[in-house]
């Protein structure tokens, strides 16, 4: 009873960093202190926040590294960009179209997570890392090569080109094979996405403390236990990993409707994106929400706000994150530094929890 | 005779992501690891040479050898650095640590050599090879690089069987803590596999920029996966697995670039991986493991 009492004031201590965040930075703008640079990285921060915070419900709670993750971020992002630009005519109001776009979105990429969880979630480890690394490559190809097209008949489809679409003179072609959607409106506000960031946060974490999470992270630590004391393997794995890759799709929406032209290149839904986000999980803490969230939002900005003092470091990110990357494992997870920490560090059990003994 | 052709450069591409491939399935063979970073090491070596034979005008077979030294040093010194202190660690963390490993080399190569791609010249200058009174071309590289291949599995493979060191490879990958007992220097072998590992690296990247002529910090990645992919491919851990699983990688890729569409050629790949996942988790050659508690 009383640990429920303690997440219970943790998950609010959670919400309330998001919604003094948000008070803070509406200040800010109000006041006139926040460059353009910082108000345009604004709706893709809350998108990045969303993805690690999804991502950490397959890394940290399921315990399986998926590298794939940016791809189910594309899914959301061009299955949300097509609504919007379907119905553009049609339904007029941008918040209720927006919020529609949202919804298509977290149900296709969460459809995507389905399909692609039944085949991957099979398989563990590293096998499971490479097929999802694999999956969101093969997102990512296929959405360069597909052209799609709507008019007075309906919807067309083609591999080839936007000629073999065979519409009618009032077609409209949505996408363009490797040049994307172009024209989306820009319907993500800043508000729209602390409010995504919200729900995404009190689905998960109401699924963790939920009878599914326990089960979930029972599997995670033991899989034979847990399967020897009748859960349903496959069924809890499939649930977390089609939540995570929903949550990834509606970041993906936001993403999408933030910009004029959406491609998909490496760098945005590539393997470099999915990298991205799991350092964001990584240095936040493998399994603590919050964590992931402030990570995420700390490595985002701080490259920005350093761009004046250091440029080396902020056009150099990567580097340092690779560093952080190496680092943080090595001072968390090896056995000589854990006992050199209990030793020598009295903090260490505030940082990080003790490793659970593997049982071979 | 075209098909004759792609079939013959897909075999050459597929000794390619053979040797690469045997550098993975050796070390995950033994340490049980993903070595994210092996195609980055591919990448350094690619770029050792260039310095030496193009930029400063050394002899090639001297590059080669000063190639393969320096893949091997990195290949030991990644271990011993990062990897060693994280053995009895679980799998994730060792994981991640990987990955940090492969951006750190690609963010480095990065920073000192920049991004713009550099054109390598193939250091392979014999005639091609022309039957069929000129109809099948078969260039001097797929040649070399088949013989290379082949030369590799069967060096690799007396290695093991024969050597005391080979067998002491076998023994750790088999049981960590009874070729311990046994007298078996467990890190001295683990270091030796990632040492062989790197040197074939060296090797694979000597072939693969002569055959596919640019070189960035990101031409190890791509290839790095694969090679990875064809070693599940032909069963992870099993040496002529990999050497089949990357011949046949190499001509799905080939045919499927030919027939089916470039930009999807990847994808097809990645989509077999998945398929031969399903059916054979473990590889076309792989053993099957009893999971216990």
């Amino acid at each position: 009873m009383k640990k429920s009492k303690k997440t219970a004031i943790n998950n609010y201590v959670t919400y309330g960093i998001v919604l003094v965040f948000y008070g803070i930075v509406q200040i800010m703008i109000n006041g006139g202190n926040l460059s353009s640079l910082m108000q345009g990285l604004l709706i893709p921060l809350c998108a990045y926040t969303i993805l690690a915070v999804s991502l950490n419900l397959t890394v940290g709670i399921l315990g399986e590294l998926s590298l794939g993750h940016a791809g189910f971020m594309c899914v959301g992002a061009f299955t949300g960009a097509m609504f919007t630009q379907i119905t553009e005519t049609t339904i007029t109001n941008s918040v209720l179209r927006f919020f529609l776009a949202i919804l298509v979105g977290i149900f296709f990429a969460g459809l995507a997570g389905l399909v692609v969880g039944v085949p991957v979630l099979r398989l563990k480890g590293d096998y499971l890392a490479i097929v999802t690394l694999a999956f969101g490559e093969i997102i990512k190809n296929l959405v360069n090569v597909i052209y799609f097209g709507v008019d007075d008949k309906g919807l067309h489809v083609s591999l080839k080109s936007s000629v073999e679409l065979g519409m009618a003179a009032d077609g409209k072609v949505i996408i363009k094979g490797a040049q994307g959607i172009t024209g989306t409106p820009k319907d993500s506000t800043f508000f729209i996405g602390i409010l995504i960031l919200l729900v995404t946060l009190i689905v998960i974490n109401n699924l963790i403390n939920s009878r599914s999470g326990r089960a979930v992270m029972a599997i995670r630590d033991n899989r034979i236990a847990a399967e020897s004391i009748g859960l349903n393997i496959t069924q809890y794995k499939l649930l977390a990993f089609s939540i995570s890759a929903a949550f990834a799709g509606a970041a993906g929406v936001l993403y999408a409707h933030n910009l004029a032209t959406l491609t998909a290149t490496s760098k945005n839904f590539g393997y470099n994106m999915s990298i991205m986000i799991l350092v964001f999980v990584v240095l936040g803490g493998i399994g603590n929400i919050r964590g992931s969230m402030i990570a995420a939002v700390i490595l985002t900005l701080l490259p920005e706000l350093l761009r004046n003092v250091s440029p080396f470091v902020s056009d150099n990110r990567m580097l340092f994150y690779a560093i952080f990357l190496i680092g943080v494992m090595l001072f968390s997870q090896s056995p000589k530094a854990i006992d050199f920490r209990k030793r020598y560090l009295n903090f260490g059990k505030f940082l990080h929890k003790e490793p659970k003994k593997e049982v071979e | 005779m075209s098909f004759l052709t792609y079939l013959i450069n897909g075999i050459s591409l597929g000794s390619v992501y053979a040797i690469i491939a045997l550098g993975y399935t050796m070390v995950y063979g033994i340490a049980k690891m993903l070595n994210f970073a092996h195609g980055d090491v591919i990448m350094v070596g690619g770029y050792v040479i260039f310095q030496l034979v193009f930029t400063m005008g050394l002899n090639p077979w001297l590059g080669i050898l000063i190639a393969v030294i320096a893949c091997t040093v990195l290949g030991v010194t990644i271990e011993r650095v990062a990897y060693r202190p994280l053995r009895l660690a679980s799998p994730l963390a060792v994981l991640i640590t990987a990955i940090g490993v492969s951006y750190l080399l690609q963010n480095l190569a990065l920073l000192v050599f920049t991004s713009n791609p550099k054109s390598f010249k193939s250091l392979i200058n014999l005639p091609s090879l022309e039957l069929a009174g000129g109809k099948l071309v078969i260039s001097s590289e797929a040649i070399i690089t088949i013989l290379a291949g082949i030369a590799v599995v069967i060096g690799l493979t007396v290695f093991i069987k024969k050597t005391k060191a080979g067998r002491a490879m076998v023994a750790v990958s088999e049981d960590k803590g009874a070729a311990q007992l046994m007298g078996v220097n467990v890190d001295g072998t683990i270091a030796l596999t990632f040492a062989i590992g790197s040197a074939l690296a060296a090797i694979g990247s000597v072939l693969l920029c002569s055959a596919y002529p640019t070189l960035s910090p990101y031409t190890g990645s791509m290839p790095g996966i694969k090679a990875f992919v064809a070693a599940v491919f032909g069963g992870i851990g099993s040496i002529p697995g990999a050497m089949l699983g990357g011949i046949l990688l190499g001509v799905i890729e080939n045919l499927s670039k030919a027939y089916i569409s470039s930009q999807m050629a990847d994808a097809i790949v990645f989509g077999v991986l998945i398929i031969v996942l399903l059916v054979k988790p473990t590889g076309i050659l792989g053993k099957k493991i009893q999971e216990k508690v």
